[in-house]
This record gives C-alpha cells, sequence and structure tokens, in this order.
C-alpha cells in the first residue's frame, strides 16, 4: 500500500488555521503526540477532488523558522522533513491572514524559500472587508509565484477551491519547477519585501476605524477591563452550575431507570449487583456531570476564538507578574478549570523554562472539572439551596470561593516557588493579541466534542477500572452474618490503615476509602462513594436514595467541609502527574508536585475541620 | 525617548533598538513580531487599575502586548518616519 500523500497547514499564529483545518477535514480529526517531543499534532483525512485521499496536518503557528519554542522547532523540522517518524509533507498550505498581510508575509517568505509545492490561503477575508481592505489576490500570486485562494474558513468561503489548488499544487510546481526559488534573505529584507508586496497587492485601504480598537477601548480600560474580566469569570461560573441542572437531573434520571430496569430484567445475584453497584452507580454518578464540563469548556473556547483570551492575558499579567509569572501563564491556569491536562500542555507556549516550570507545578491548582463532581455532591448535600441576593445563589457562592481558594492557593505557591525552588529572573510578557472575530459555531462544536470526548473515554476506562476494582475490594470477601459488608471486605481493611492517618483531619473510614481509588481520578471520590453506600444499603430503597441525600445524613458539616478542602488541593490524578512527568522530562518535579500538594491537602482539610468544629457548625 | 514614555495614541517610529537590555529569547521573539529599528509603532494601552504595566502597542495592523521594560529598550522618535 502506498503511503497517503500529505498536506501540512503553516502560517503566523493567529492566521485562522485551525478554523480552516475544521473546514477542510470536519470533526474526525486525530489529535495526538509528535514522536519524542510534547506537541500536538493535529491530523485529519480529506477527499481531494481525483479521488484520492489526503492526510492534512495542522502545524504549529509559527512566526519564523529561527525556532523559539518547541512549536516552533516542530514546524520547522516538519515542513524542512527533518522530524523522525514524520514525512515530509508533500504540499505546504500557507495560511495567511488578509487583514494582517504585511506582517505574515513575512515568515511567508520563509516558506516560499523552501521551493516546495506550496498554495496560499489568503484566510480571514470577510474580517480585511470589514476593516475596509480591497485585496488583489492574483497580484499577490503573482508576486509570491504560487496560487492564492483568497478564503473565509468559518462561512466555507473558497475552500473548494482551496482543494483543488491543493490538488493540483505539485503538477503545477513540476510544471515549472524551481522557477520561484526564492533567494535566501535577511530579517530585514524580508521584512522590506513583505511591505512591498503588501503594498501591491491591497488595492484600497479605508482609514475607519476598526472595531476592534473600539472594542479594546473598553475590554482593555485599565478600570473597566479587569472589572469585567471577573464579572466574565464569575458569570461562567454561575451559569456551569444553574445551566447544568436541568441536563444533569435527566441524565440522573436515565441512569436511574437503566438501573431499575437491569434489577427487574435480572435475578439477584453477583451480575446483577456487579451491573448497578459498580458500573451503574460508579460511571454513571460521574458521566452526570458531561454538562457542567461541556459548559466551561464552551466558555473557554468562546473566549479563545474570539480574541478575548489574549485580552484576558493582558489584564492578569499585572497580577501574574506580582507572583513571579506572566499573563502567558493565564491561559494555561485558565484551561486547567477545565482539566489540568491541556493545561500544563498548553504551558508550551510559555518559552521561560523556569516560568513555565512553576506554571506547571500549580496547575493542578485550578479547580479541574473533574473536582466539580466532588463539590457538587457535598454542595448539594451541605449547603442550602437558598438565595443570597437577587439571583446569586448559595450553592454558586460555595462553588465560587472553592475556585477562589484554588487560584489564592496557587498563586502563594508561585510566590513562595519563585523564590525558592524555581528561583531565577524574572520573566517578561510578549504577546500578539488577534483581532476579535465572532466565534463559529462549528468550530465550537468540535471543540466541545473533542474534549467531551476525552471525558467519557476517562470515564469509560480509567473510572470505569478503578470502580470494577472498588467494587471487587468492597464485595469480597463477603460478609458473615451480623457483619457489614464494608468491614468484612478487603477495601475496609485498606480503609482502617488510611482511616489512622486521615481521622485527625475529620475523614470517616466510608471517605478514606473513596480516596484510595480516587488518586485514579478525582471524580472517582463520588463514584466510590456511590459504590460504597450502595453495597452497604440494607434495601433497595435505601439504595435508590441519591448519594446527596445519604451523605447529608451520614456525615457532619465540619466532615463535609474538610472534604472540600482536601480536593482543593490534593493531587489525584494519574494522568495530571503522567502528563507532568513528560512535560518536565524526569520523575523530579511530578514526585514534588505529588508531596507539596498531599501536604497542603492535609493541612487545609485538618484546618477546616478543627476551625468549623471549634465554630460549633 | 523610550517606547514606554509615549501617551496612550500617540504614534511614533522605533529609531534604535538597545538589544543587550533584552534577553535573547525577548529579543527574537520581538523582532519576529515586527518591532525593529524603522517599525511604526502606537501606543495603544497601558496596565490594569493605574499601573503602567504591561503596554499593548500597535505596529502595523497587529497588536502586540509586552512589559514596560521591553519598551524601554527601544528609542523612539514621535511622528511617522
Amino acid at each position: 500500500m502506498t503511503r497517503i500523500r500529505t498536506a501540512a497547514l503553516v502560517g503566523n499564529p493567529n492566521a485562522g488555521k485551525s478554523a480552516l483545518f475544521n473546514m477542510l477535514t470536519g470533526a474526525r480529526q486525530k489529535i495526538a503526540n509528535y514522536p519524542g517531543v510534547t506537541v500536538e499534532r493535529k491530523a485529519g483525512r480529506l477527499a481531494l477532488p481525483n479521488g484520492e485521499p489526503l492526510e492534512l496536518i495542522d502545524l504549529p503557528g509559527s512566526y519564523s523558522f529561527d525556532a523559539s519554542s518547541p512549536d516552533e522547532e516542530v514546524t520547522r523540522k516538519v515542513v524542512h522533513g527533518e522530524l523522525e517518524g514524520e514525512a515530509q509533507p508533500e504540499v505546504l498550505v500557507l495560511v495567511l491572514d488578509a487583514a494582517n498581510l504585511e506582517q505574515h508575509l513575512v515568515f511567508a517568505q520563509e516558506v516560499l524559500a523552501l521551493g516546495r509545492p506550496t498554495v496560499v490561503a489568503l484566510n480571514m477575508m470577510d474580517l480585511a472587508e470589514r476593516d475596509g481592505l480591497v485585496l488583489d489576490s492574483s497580484a499577490l500570486s503573482e508576486a509570491l509565484g504560487v496560487p492564492v485562494i483568497p478564503t473565509v474558513a468559518v462561512r466555507r468561503r473558497g475552500i473548494a477551491d482551496l482543494v483543488w489548488a491543493i490538488n493540483n499544487a505539485e503538477a503545477r510546481a513540476a510544471r515549472d519547477p524551481a522557477d520561484h526559488q526564492q533567494p535566501h534573505l535577511t530579517l530585514p529584507e524580508r521584512r522590506l519585501a513583505a511591505r512591498n508586496i503588501a503594498k501591491a497587492a491591497i488595492l484600497s485601504q479605508s482609514t475607519e476605524h476598526r472595531i476592534h480598537s473600539g472594542l479594546d477601548k473598553v475590554l482593555l480600560n485599565p478600570w473597566l477591563g479587569p472589572v469585567i474580566l471577573f464579572a466574565l469569570l464569575f458569570v461562567i461560573f454561575q451559569a456551569v452550575f444553574a445551566w447544568a441542572t436541568p441536563f444533569a437531573d435527566a441524565l440522573d434520571g436515565a441512569v436511574g431507570a437503566i438501573s431499575g430496569w437491569v434489577m427487574e430484567a435480572l435475578p439477584a445475584g453477583l451480575l446483577r449487583d456487579f451491573l448497578t453497584d459498580a458500573v451503574l452507580a460508579g460511571v454513571g454518578s460521574v458521566v452526570v456531570f458531561l454538562p457542567q464540563i461541556v459548559i466551561l469548556f464552551f466558555f473557554i473556547l468562546l473566549m479563545e476564538s474570539s480574541g478575548y483570551m489574549a485580552r484576558a492575558a493582558f489584564l492578569m499579567d499585572r497580577m501574574m507578574q506580582f507572583v513571579g509569572l506572566s499573563g502567558r501563564s493565564f491561559i494555561p491556569l485558565l484551561s486547567s478549570f477545565a482539566c489540568a491536562i491541556p493545561g500544563i500542555m498548553a504551558t508550551r507556549s510559555i518559552s521561560d523554562p523556569k516560568d513555565r516550570l512553576t506554571t506547571i507545578l500549580v496547575a493542578p491548582l485550578m479547580t479541574c472539572s473533574a473536582r466539580l463532581p466532588v463539590y457538587a455532591v457535598i454542595i448539594a448535600a451541605f449547603i442550602p439551596n437558598s438565595k443570597v441576593a437577587g439571583p446569586i445563589g448559595l450553592q454558586g457562592l460555595v462553588l465560587f470561593a472553592l475556585y477562589v481558594a484554588g487560584i489564592l492557593g496557587a498563586m502563594v505557591v508561585a510566590l513562595v516557588l519563585r523564590r525558592s525552588v524555581t528561583k531565577g529572573a524574572a520573566s517578561g510578557f510578549i504577546m500578539e493579541m488577534p483581532r476579535y472575530q465572532v466565534p463559529h459555531i462549528k468550530d465550537l462544536l468540535i471543540g466541545l466534542w473533542q474534549r467531551a470526548w476525552v471525558f467519557l473515554r476517562r470515564a469509560g476506562t480509567i473510572i470505569f477500572a478503578a470502580t470494577v476494582i472498588l467494587w471487587v475490594l468492597l464485595s469480597f470477601p463477603k460478609a458473615e452474618e451480623g457483619e457489614s459488608q464494608m468491614d468484612a471486605s478487603i477495601a475496609g481493611k485498606l480503609a482502617t490503615g488510611l482511616h489512622v492517618v486521615v481521622e485527625p483531619i475529620g475523614f470517616n473510614r466510608e471517605m478514606a476509602l473513596s480516596i484510595i481509588p480516587a488518586m485514579a481520578a478525582r471524580e472517582v471520590a463520588v463514584a466510590s462513594l456511590a459504590t460504597t453506600y450502595a453495597v452497604d444499603a440494607e434495601d433497595e430503597e435505601a439504595e435508590a436514595e441519591g448519594l446527596a441525600q445519604t451523605l447529608s445524613t451520614r456525615w457532619s458539616l465540619p466532615t463535609a467541609l474538610a472534604f472540600l478542602a482536601w480536593f482543593v488541593f490534593a493531587p489525584q490524578c494519574l494522568s495530571t502527574i503522567a502528563v507532568a512527568r513528560r512535560e518536565t522530562n524526569g520523575w523530579k518535579w511530578p514526585a514534588f508536585m505529588l508531596a507539596y500538594l498531599f501536604a497542603l491537602a492535609y493541612l487545609s482539610a485538618g484546618l477546616t475541620f478543627w476551625i468549623a468544629t471549634a465554630a460549633g457548625l | 525617548m523610550t517606547l514606554d514614555d509615549l501617551q496612550r495614541g500617540q504614534q511614533a517610529t522605533i529609531t534604535s533598538v538597545d538589544w543587550s537590555l533584552l534577553a535573547p529569547d525577548e529579543a527574537k521573539r520581538l523582532r519576529a513580531l515586527g518591532l525593529d529599528e524603522g517599525a511604526e509603532v502606537a501606543l495603544a494601552h497601558a496596565g490594569v487599575f493605574g499601573g503602567r504595566d504591561p503596554l499593548a502597542v500597535v505596529v502595523g495592523r497587529m497588536t502586540v502586548a509586552m512589559r514596560r521594560k521591553h519598551a524601554r529598550a527601544m528609542a523612539v522618535q514621535v511622528g511617522q518616519a
């Protein structure tokens, strides 16, 4: 079988490569890492007009082949055919931002100087038009010596033409070989050439005030900007709780219905217990939180694709500088609110190594979506669903406080780390701020689908395995007459040992038991609590009782609060530790991360318990 | 006068850059973004809550965020070249 031909999208960051990639390949994308490096490789298939399939890869955005980040290094190596295990792409699709032509032509000349079959996608034509730019794509094609296809990725404009051009690129390059072999120019020469080429291609340019500078006047206003940002973050966290409820209830109902159906259909026995107690009670109670995760990612994707995320980084830089980081760390840390794994991977865009390491070490302190199931159950069980003022609910407020606790913890830790283990010169903050644009629904949906799928796969694999193992540990050996199943089981004995350690901070045995499998992933704590209490239930009625209701009758308020405080800090996620190991090339930093986070978790849970008990809660 | 001395909205041309004030990686990135001798720039935004850091500088049709210390390395002349 012959290898499928490949084409690669190259271009500056913010040229709209990802949107173009989504339009060309649709939702069937393969996301992996380049061998040996921690840079994401996005690949997808498309059918060429001649019937052949083509593999399209989306290379990381670059300003130059003179790489200053691992991302740029990958792009340089792939297009030069120097990356081991990655064939040199047959065709390069150079993506240029039509509204930022002069700047993007600087890197474009470096790409064209390679003499590879190349097609230019003159992207975001709509934004250029909005800015009052009229461009002559044929003049640009003439100047660059390659086909130039005007595109508006988000509206599918020019996509068919672009596919045709990719299809014909090699034949075209073979027809006039080396015709456009360009001399290697120095950066100032390329910049001058870029200016001249752009001037020739721009037919008219209005001096009309651009929309984005107007928006920036408000959103980057030194006083109003931060207020708007914090208001937005607050709305997001309220929405995560409020909007998700009907969906979560529906999912919960569906799981309950299936569980009831299994009860009816199967005779009492090990298989039925396994299905209801392990599979449905465990995995079901985690999948219920999918709506919240989707809503949080929806907002993060919205901020990213609209261009607001870079403004948020700008607004946060001052605060981050105070703890020894930069605004660049804000994006990985905000992503960590959804999940620390993409967050830690996003630290690759931080060029300063000490900065990056610090960000990796504090990223697990951001309240990831895996904590939401834990927080949600405890809050629902112990915090009354009352209104504090207007539409602001007490439950949402407590959730917000937990997020703030994570953020403050991260700031203090970063401050301490930057003065001790990751000491070094204060880092800088240099970042392009992309123009604002209306996010496109298809891009959002593809992004959401990819995130939801990652979560469901975790629920289907790690969490499923952990709940099954826990169920086995809980179910065997069988209890004798008059003895509780939990006391008799292997898990019960393990928990007894751990209980000695966590008893001073107010944890009971069920909690000790739930934090063992939660090492795999935090949300398993909820699954295992559900499994534990379901297994221990005397009758079906008690089993059907909601977990939150069960907890509210069995735990005291200080215990519940201590459990929440524990999960603000506890590094209970094998995947995060694995990613931290990969990103820091060794066990030293993940081990450090585990140690300091467990110490903080123990201390904060203890303090919470003691203070709450003393306060008579 | 250096880039960080500009008033908001003021336009200028970079006359020289003292690269020795910048870390090599930062210098590389600023150059890649087009901040170099001869570039026409304007100060668009400065800081939050009354602080004057970071700065948002318009260069060409692009806005670049940078710290004050970077801007201080760039000598400017007010007005377009």
